[in-house]
């Protein structure tokens, strides 16, 4: 099925592309059909900077359990990091 | 003249406001004037397996053109970028999307090939789109493949611009074919069921059939989902369905 569900939020950073970094401000973050992972439905992110145009993303689509560790994997790292290293 | 030969190329048509909008339009080659039939390609966009579907119908003999519903986004831009970028900002109006269609219709009819008769058909939410045009524009034929939303809202905080269009059945201007998996979740069995009731109800020509063993996105080669024998009989009943409606 197509979910159509989605998630949109704004993000602060940079990002590897297609013809190399840019800076990144929003992120979209669903559960459906895949483009090219073999998979009827995986956990995709796609990071954006719509001023630079649409070919200005980076995007992963993962297995969902995948998807769930690296969502782990994120906050663990983020909770561990250095004191004062990282804003709360 | 051989069956099945074709042409197809890139196109611009006017689109809905009277833009330009990139279109692939195939046709066969030779013989008498024949239909025309507007593509709605699905969420991931004016693809490569969508532009497949296209020649496909060209080589069974009907005019074919699939608009660039995500061309306003993201012109120029690979159709996964474009869908990313369309989906981030909710999707195609259904406004635009009628107003593209009849573009394309209108690019069609022009066409010196054309008999003059028109069917639209979709994929997925091209499914959904493709039943909202044949309630909007005078249509002879439409098709609706696994569509969802054409009754259900969406969840909430969804960002996406669907809404249901249950209440633009009674407009519905031609037959409809509706070609749905069991096995869907979104559209649903029950789904299927009470649109095919009410459209039964406001009195217009229904034909729809149901694939046990296949869900959603089951005409789709690129995906695990594809189920040769649903799409196989499915096709053959899109043939007699535009046999029986775009014959001049």
């Amino acid at each position: 099925m197509c979910t159509y569900r989605t998630t949109t939020l704004e993000v602060e950073g940079s990002g590897k592309g297609a013809a190399g970094w840019f800076p990144v401000t929003d992120a979209s973050v669903y559960l459906d059909h895949p483009v090219h992972a073999p998979a009827d439905h995986t956990l995709n992110v796609d990071l954006r900077n719509p001023s630079r145009g649409a070919a200005a993303r980076v995007a992963v689509e993962l297995d969902p359990a995948s998807a769930r560790a690296l969502a782990h994997a994120i906050l663990d790292m983020l909770d561990s990091a250095p004191a004062g290293l990282v804003p709360s | 003249m051989t069956p099945g030969d074709l042409t197809a190329e890139t196109v611009t048509i006017v689109g809905h406001g009277g833009d330009p909008v990139e279109a692939y339009l195939a046709a066969p080659v030779g013989g008498p004037p024949v239909g025309g039939v507007v593509v709605i390609h699905h969420m991931p966009g004016y693809d490569a397996g969508t532009k497949e579907i296209t020649r496909k119908i060209a080589a069974n003999g009907y005019l074919a053109l699939m608009p660039n519903l995500y061309f306003r986004e993201a012109p120029g831009a690979s159709p996964d970028d474009a869908a990313a970028a369309a989906r981030a900002n909710g999707g195609v109006p259904d406004d635009r999307l009628v107003g593209d269609v009849a573009g394309s219709m209108a690019h069609l009819a022009s066409l010196p090939v054309s008999n003059g008769r028109l069917a639209t058909i979709g994929y997925c939410s091209g499914g959904r789109q493709s039943l909202l045009a044949a309630c909007s524009l005078d249509l002879d034929a439409a098709v609706d493949c696994y569509g969802a939303f054409a009754l259900s809202a969406p969840p909430d905080g969804f960002p996406m611009a669907v809404t249901p269009i249950g209440d633009k059945v009674a407009d519905l201007s031609c037959p409809l074919l509706g070609l749905f998996g069991s096995e869907d979740q979104y559209p649903g069995p029950e789904e299927v069921v009470e649109l095919e009731r009410l459209l039964v109800a406001a009195g217009k020509e229904v034909e729809f059939h149901s694939y046990e063993g296949a869900g959603h996105a089951f005409f789709n080669t690129d995906r695990p989902s594809f189920r040769a024998e649903a799409a196989g009989d499915g096709w053959e009943r899109i043939w007699a369905f535009f046999g029986r409606h775009l014959t001049g």
